[in-house]
């Protein structure tokens, strides 16, 4: 038994050794995207450049980052390829991408109120991305929900239990979701909103796919996604609806150009196919389903396509202060998962505590129990810091180990979850206080 | 005088052939395991931004309600398992191996596939039937109102890890109540003793090294995985915290880091302490063959209680297969009990590309199977039958592969390989080569146990006799103690084979490119995209009847050299 596995495993051994044929004009591509989104590139690509072949290596976005790091002594790879606009700017300054200047040209400058480019020529916008709100019509339907539009609508009681997002620590776009947020309604009201759409939260997944799958099988009714995780399952025939909240934003997905790369002509030409009109159209494929970046590709659109150039809705979406961002990436993404992700099972059974007390509330008002429901919720949008504090240069040293000795995040994250375990089981007790006040 | 001062002499000399063992499997390991894991878990040990050594890493773990909180959960969640796990295997292995009991070796493959569960498909397939609104819930809730957590919290992740591993306790179990000395069971029954006090009694005890085997490998592997309780998003547990601590981007976190340390330390606690359990006891029989213990006749009512029996369990154990082949035939599958309508277009579209999966899948697996069961093989020789120094420490270091996330291993192989070059400049780490290493590497311990159970049956008056008869060491190895093990090999290479078939944390590091890629990558890159969902299950099953096929035809070859053996007598 062993001689003849031994043998056959010889034989195909041999055979995988075979030197495959190289042409020279292999071009390395590390992306996220998944196959749907590749292979009609792929193709696309090598039909447009004959002698170009294009080698899809695929990684989630953070472990490419990584792997890019590993390898620069010796780096094999051509182009970077991923959507989070956050994991690029970690590699420009890392040094780990190289500039560049495309031929295509007349592309605009921003989509929404984002820059497409990286203003020094690092990497390239090539698809605009919106982030909102995305539901499964047969769950609604079958739990009696209504249709949520604006991310306060998911801080109601009728949603407790049917909301999943992904960590924001775990996905660059949840990330900046969550950043928009804050920047449209203020550091305090900002995590007042998202500790109540915590507090209604089924999961929280960590993978940004984790959100669509979840809504496309029917285990929870709404996430909050990309819209392109809608519009290509919507293609695919699942029974999900998509909306865009008035406080959002679109972020381009990107291309970079890796420092020292092997096939640089062959990482160009794809980096100037990818902005052509030949690959922008390939964005509106029915498993892509992308805004293009290229304003004159929304002719052809499939009918109720939104067009962020065009769209009134785009346009008044606020502006995205990336800088603020940068400062308190890592703070902000903590926060999320010591007062939230961390802290699901007691931020959930608070919030269900003042639902009730709420309920009976409104058929009886009983002032005392009135004034210890108020307390409770401002003991769960209570915050450990403020927006100062998290851009403070003590906090961020914490977290990117600073020259001067501060607080190591391990500290500061128990400090934070102690926080929180403490306002919650206190937001549960008055809670619960409240409703015995008014039976 | 002499002699009494020499035996004791005799036995703390080791041979040199033996110390080469030592040196050359020692040299394997530290080049293809604790260098590349020791440049990456280096970090925990060292203050973050200057890079001082420090220990304060680790005060902080023990500081830390949420590491605390997840280090009981982990105990917690696999020490359950290992009951459930138990009382699954348990009748499956009785049944099969005790009684005249049709379709016991499809039972045996059967009740091993689940250990063959792609990545990403399997959790999806669960999630659809067993999730909240699940085909099981949605059809409870039709009926009588009512919803049943299977999937939610720590139960959810015990449920699914039972229904996962339970195979380590069934193969191990069973290869050791096939080794059990019919004499043995003969005298019991001779002295009055029958039914469920001779399994009691006699039969259990004397199948404990099997039992043991498997049922640590379980433990440590509930307690070291991270991909079920992050799919069930269940995150306060070890294995998660760690994954989700050095897997973020950008920075480096040395808490992670601290994680994997204190993942490896009760790894190899857990592994001593079930070796520890075993000390001073003697589990080896002389005489071999003639299919083990014997086999009885059921009667017609404990047959159909035993059919009824396997039935309930298969169906459990296969219900995530179940549904990734309901998956792999889905148009859409949302929000009820079964897929709106049925299609073969996912076959046609993985059909193609699925051939270089399934060669290079068959060629890494089976590689990285050979190569665990030559140096699983060793070690356990080395430990059991020599006092050569440094065995223990082989034992230790390949065990504690099992607690190194993938990861962290992919992530060392690119540090530690990706520097030295092949003249013509390619990196090494480009190399498939490496993924096959590392998948020998995560697969070790499987191969490990099973070898170092089945050695512990074997008796060591066998190997004397043939030594006394003048055979060299060498010769009595290959003569006697290879043939006599023969079932725990191929128990520790189907284990080794047909989870590294499946394999994907390390390997998705070091693939580069879709020509070198095995089937658990391709179905990686098909599962990111709604519409890749039904390719990815189709290529899920593929991958599943491929592994399942190869065990198949290894239980065939077990089975029919039993029989050989017994006929021969």
């Amino acid at each position: 038994m062993l001689k003849t596995i031994a043998a056959a495993m010889l034989v195909s051994a041999a055979a995988i050794s075979t030197v495959y044929a190289q042409d020279g004009g292999k071009v390395t591509v590390v992306t996220s995207f998944s196959k749907d989104v590749t292979d009609p590139f792929k193709a696309s690509f090598e039909a447009e450049n004959p002698g170009f072949t294009l080698d899809v290596q695929n990684k989630s976005t953070s472990s490419g980052v990584k792997y890019l790091d590993e390898i620069k002594a010796n780096n094999q790879v051509d182009l970077f390829w991923a959507s989070a606009p956050d994991a690029f700017d970690s590699l420009k300054g890392k040094s780990l991408l190289a500039k560049f200047a495309p031929l295509v040209t007349g592309l605009p400058e921003k989509v929404g109120s984002y820059p497409v480019n990286d203003p020094e020529g690092y990497y390239f916008g090539f698809a605009a991305s919106g982030y909102g709100i995305m539901w499964n019509d047969r769950y609604l339907e079958a739990n009696n929900l209504p249709k949520p539009a604006e991310w306060s609508d998911l801080t109601k009681p009728e949603f407790h239990d049917h909301v999943a997002i992904a960590a924001p620590s775990r996905s660059g776009t949840t990330h900046l979701t969550i950043e928009t947020v804050l920047q449209g309604e203020g550091w305090d009201k900002g995590w007042g909103t998202l500790k109540g759409i915590g507090g209604n939260l089924q999961q929280v997944t960590e993978r940004s796919f984790g959100v669509p799958d979840a809504v496309n099988s029917g285990q929870t009714g709404i996430g909050i996604v990309i819209d392109f995780f809608a519009f290509s399952a919507q293609a695919g025939g699942f029974p999900v609806s998509f909306v865009y909240p008035s406080v959002t934003t679109v972020v381009p997905a990107n291309i970079g150009i890796v420092a020292n790369a092997p096939n640089q002509k062959g990482a160009e030409a794809f980096v100037n196919y990818l902005l052509s009109e030949k690959g922008q159209a390939v964005l509106l494929e029915p498993s892509i389903r992308r805004l293009p970046i290229n304003p004159a590709l929304y002719a052809n659109a499939p009918e109720g396509f939104p067009n962020p150039f065009k769209d009134p809705r785009f346009q008044s979406m606020i502006t995205f202060d990336s800088d603020v961002s940068k400062k308190r990436t890592d703070v902000v993404d903590t926060l999320f998962d010591q007062l939230i992700s961390f802290q699901l099972d007691p931020l959930k059974g608070a919030t269900k505590a003042i639902y009730a007390a709420e309920k009976a509330l409104a058929a009886k008002d009983v002032a005392e129990a009135r004034t210890l429901v108020n307390e409770a919720r401002g003991l769960i949008s209570a915050m450990p810091v403020t927006a100062d504090e998290a851009a403070s240069p003590q906090i961020r040293d914490a977290f990117t180990g600073g020259e001067q000795k501060t607080a190591r995040q391990a500290e500061l994250e128990q400090q934070w979850a102690s926080f929180a375990t403490k306002n919650y089981a206190e937001a549960k007790a008055k809670a619960e206080k409240a409703l015995s006040l008014v039976d | 005088m002499a002699s009494v001062a020499s035996i004791p002499f005799r036995r703390v000399t080791a041979k040199p052939g033996q110390i080469a063992a030592v040196a050359l499997i020692g040299l394997f390991l530290a080049i293809f395991l604790i260098v590349p894991a020791g440049t990456v878990i280096y970090t925990a040990f060292t203050e973050k931004g200057t890079g001082a050594l420090t220990f304060v890493n680790f005060l902080d773990f023990f500081r830390t309600d949420l590491f605390r909180r997840s280090f009981f959960n982990s105990v917690y969640v696999a020490g359950m398992s290992v009951v459930w796990a138990t009382l699954i295997a348990l009748p499956l292995a009785v049944l099969t191996t005790r009684f005249d009991f049709r379709g016991s070796m499809v039972i045996q493959t059967l009740g091993f596939v689940p250990l063959i569960m792609p990545p990403f498909v399997g959790a999806v397939a669960m999630q659809l039937l067993f999730g909240r609104n699940g085909t099981v819930n949605l059809m409870l809730y039709d009926w009588f109102g009512v919803r049943i957590p299977f999937m939610e919290g720590l139960n959810g992740v015990i449920f699914v890890q039972s229904l996962h591993y339970f195979p380590f306790i069934l193969i191990n179990l069973s290869t050791s109540l096939r080794n059990i000395d019919r004499s043995m069971e003969e005298a019991a029954q001779n002295l009055g003793s029958s039914g469920f006090r001779l399994f009691r009694r006699i039969v259990f005890p004397l199948s404990m090294p099997g039992y043991l085997a498997g049922a640590s490998l379980v433990f440590v592997k509930v307690f070291d995985d991270l991909a079920t309780p992050l799919l069930l998003n269940v995150k306060d547990m070890l294995a998660p915290q760690a994954y989700l601590r050095v897997t973020s981007v950008g920075l480096t976190d040395p808490m992670g880091y601290v994680i994997s340390v204190i993942l490896i330390i009760v790894s190899v606690f857990a592994m001593w302490l079930s070796a520890v359990a075993m000390r001073g006891k003697d589990y080896s029989t002389v005489q071999r063959g003639g299919g083990g213990l014997m086999r009885r006749n059921l009667s017609r009512g404990e047959s159909i209680v035993a059919y009824g029996v396997v039935g309930f369990i298969l169906l459990l154990v296969l219900s995530p297969h179940i549904g990734l082949l309901l998956l792999s035939f889905a148009t859409v599958w949302s929000y009820s009990p079964l897929p709106d309508d049925f299609t073969m277009v996912h076959y046609a579209r993985v059909f193609d590309e699925s051939s270089i999966y399934i060669k290079n899948t068959l060629i890494y697996a089976s590689l990285a199977g050979l190569i665990d069961v030559v140096i699983g093989g060793a070690i356990a020789y080395l430990l059991l039958r020599t006092k050569v120094v440094g065995r223990r420490w082989l034992d230790w270091a390949a065990t504690s592969a099992l607690a190194i996330p993938g990861v962290v291993l992919g992530i060392g192989y690119l540090r530690t390989f990706y520097g030295v070059t092949l003249p013509d400049g390619t990196p090494l780490a480009t190399l498939w080569v490496m993924v096959v290493l590392a998948l020998a590497i995560r697969r070790l311990p499987y191969a490990l146990r099973a070898c170092y159970a089945a050695l512990q049956q074997v008796s060591e008056s066998l190997e004397e006799a043939a030594e006394n008869l003048g055979a060299t060491k060498q010769r009595t190895i290959r003569r006697i103690v290879l043939p006599l093990m023969t079932g725990g090999l191929l128990a520790g290479f189907v284990t080794s084979f047909s989870t590294a078939a499946v394999e994907l944390s390390a390997t998705l590091m070091l693939i580069q490119s879709n020509s070198d890629a095995p089937i658990a990558y391709g179905i990686y890159v098909f599962m990111q995209s709604p519409a890749g969902r039904g390719p990815g299950a189709a290529l899920g099953v593929i991958a599943v009847i491929m592994v399942a096929l190869c065990t198949l035809l290894s239980h065939y070859v077990i089975e029919r050299r039993q029989k050989a053996i017994g006929s021969a007598k």
